[in-house]
């Protein structure tokens, strides 16, 4: 999608653009000139294994902290000059659990949405379609604590979509969970983004979290070996699936399961 | 960024704070219970043994627990300051201080909104503990109660600033009992708190210079006079200078351009 934009020439512009970005902790490059863009109503699935670059690369769109080299827009806008205004169209999902495991999800929920200037109707309103949708209502009223890993990880969700984001940011948010689980979540999630036409990046180190038609950015030793839609980076390589892929791409001893 | 905004998510803040100190009903008892015993045990004992003179703000004789209470008010609200401290060293472990530093609103905004939930919580075990007090004879003049709230406010963000400033530095969770050893029982001895400092003068000019030159001394006097209705414009301006370059410090510590978080990459697993 990101090549075949720029063959067309259409003018569709990216919900996200990382251009030139690097990062080093002391001594080690923890990130090298990585560049590429996430469009609107698209799963970008951000692929590579543990240490690749890919948490560190969330940091630093979320402005944990700010890339000392490079740029990276949200919606148009840079963090570096817009500050904590460009983090609006954002919705996040860390990949280290965020929820406030003394509180109940609809206080988890309120407080989040208190900090994203929601009304307490609109919250309840989008609280309510929100953990419909991922078949958590139920379980509103219920401590964090009490709630399962699957479940934990459907209210991040939730949480991280409450404010209608543009831009929704996943860092391995199926880490942990089983099977049914983490396909519920890949399915939902991509119909989230035709849907509502949400720009997703989804850094993972599971293959099969990624659908032919998601755009694709693998990322190695914290540089990006290679981008373009899924089946396309497959066909280039030769392999017969991602997984094959993955292993040409990065040189590798990848093990032989979905997960890298 | 309306202002409705910053209401809401300050609104936010403030209820999340109140509703985890709810939940923790064990911290609150906690918290009363260390000063009472300070009153009761530590402050019976030396009534006998401590004369304390005519020194501003008393116009009288006053009794030795009359004395200890500022002291011991500014002690809980110290300890709630660290307290906090440790519940943002936790939050960055826990990653819910991710959640608070990606809100689209300023950094120094939100930790002032954080550092002001904290002090509405210490004020709570402030009164709460005042009633105690109340109850075991320590009467202050009635008016205090009230004229002291401002004074303990100002006392509360300068101890919570401090309590940020700290978390910043904190790498672990395991690292906070030393910190704790290092920063509340040092100022808390070395202070006006127990003892007036003209007695400090008596025994160790050193020890009078270091009570002297310690924050928390000031806090206390801040308070003491408060309840008399007085200002002591000299703690005034030393709490209010310390609130402001703790908190300077604390925004700069978490800022995410300059600030050493950036070094510390905020979490366990930001290295992925």
């Amino acid at each position: 999608m990101q090549k075949e934009a720029a063959k067309d020439g259409t003018a569709e512009e990216p919900v996200l653009s990382v251009e030139d970005v690097s990062y080093w902790y002391g001594a080690k490059q923890a990130l090298d000139d990585v560049s590429f863009d996430v469009y609107a109503g698209r799963v970008t699935a951000l692929l590579g294994p543990n240490g690749a670059g890919k948490t560190t690369l969330f940091s630093l769109i979320t402005r944990l902290f700010d890339a000392p080299t490079g740029r990276i827009e949200i919606e148009g806008r840079s963090a570096a000059e817009w500050g904590f205004r460009a983090l609006g169209p954002l919705g996040v999902v860390f990949q280290q659990p965020t929820l406030d495991l003394d509180l109940t999800v609809k206080q988890n929920l309120r407080y989040f949405a208190s900090l994203r200037g929601l009304t307490r109707k609109e919250a309840d309103e989008r609280m309510d379609r929100a953990l419909t949708a991922l078949d958590m209502r139920e379980r509103i009223g219920e401590k964090v604590r009490a709630l399962n890993g699957g479940h934990r990880r459907r209210v991040e969700i939730a949480r991280g979509l409450l404010h209608s984001p543009k831009l929704l940011l996943l860092d391995e948010p199926t880490i942990g969970l089983d099977d049914p689980t983490r396909e519920a979540i890949v399915r939902h999630i991509h119909e989230l983004a035709r849907k509502d036409d949400i720009g997703v990046l989804w850094a993972t180190h599971l293959f099969d979290e990624v659908e032919p038609d998601d755009d694709l950015v693998v990322l190695s030793k914290g540089r990006v070996v290679e981008r373009g839609e899924a089946k396309a980076v497959v066909a280039a390589t030769g392999a017969k699936d991602l997984g094959d892929a993955f292993r040409v791409l990065i040189g590798s001893n990848a093990g032989e399961g979905a997960a890298i | 960024m309306t202002f409705m905004h910053y209401a809401r998510a300050f609104q936010g803040i403030v209820w999340r704070e109140l509703l985890r100190f709810l939940q923790q009903r064990e911290r609150f008892f906690a918290a009363l219970v260390r000063p009472l015993i300070w009153l009761i045990i530590f402050a019976a004992g030396f009534r006998a043994a401590l004369g304390i003179s005519i020194i501003p703000p008393y116009e009288t004789y006053i009794t030795y627990d009359v004395y200890i209470t500022p002291g011991l008010l500014a002690m809980i609200q110290l300890f709630n300051g660290m307290q906090s401290s440790l519940s943002m060293v936790y939050d960055r472990e826990m990653g819910s201080m991710r959640v608070l530093l990606t809100t689209p609103l300023p950094r120094w905004f939100l930790l002032l909104s954080r550092l002001f939930a904290g002090v509405l919580v210490s004020l709570f075990q402030v009164y709460a503990f005042l009633l105690v007090a109340y109850l075991f004879g320590v009467e202050l003049p009635t008016w205090g109660y009230l004229v002291a709230l401002p004074a303990l406010i100002l006392t509360g963000m300068m101890f919570g600033a401090l309590g940020m400033v700290l978390s910043s530095t904190i790498k672990q969770l395991e690292n906070f009992a030393g910190i704790m050893n290092f920063v509340i029982f040092p100022m808390f001895f070395a202070s006006s708190a127990l003892y007036p400092l003209w007695k400090m003068r008596e025994g160790s000019l050193t020890l009078y210079w270091v009570c002297f030159y310690n924050p928390f001394t000031w806090a206390v006097e801040l308070i003491r006079f408060s309840f008399y209705s007085k200002m002591n414009w000299e703690a005034l301006a030393v709490v209010g200078g310390c609130m402001a370059v703790f908190l300077a410090l604390s925004v700069w510590a978490y800022d995410p351009s300059r600030g050493i978080q950036q070094r510390k990459a905020i979490g366990p697993a930001a290295a992925g």
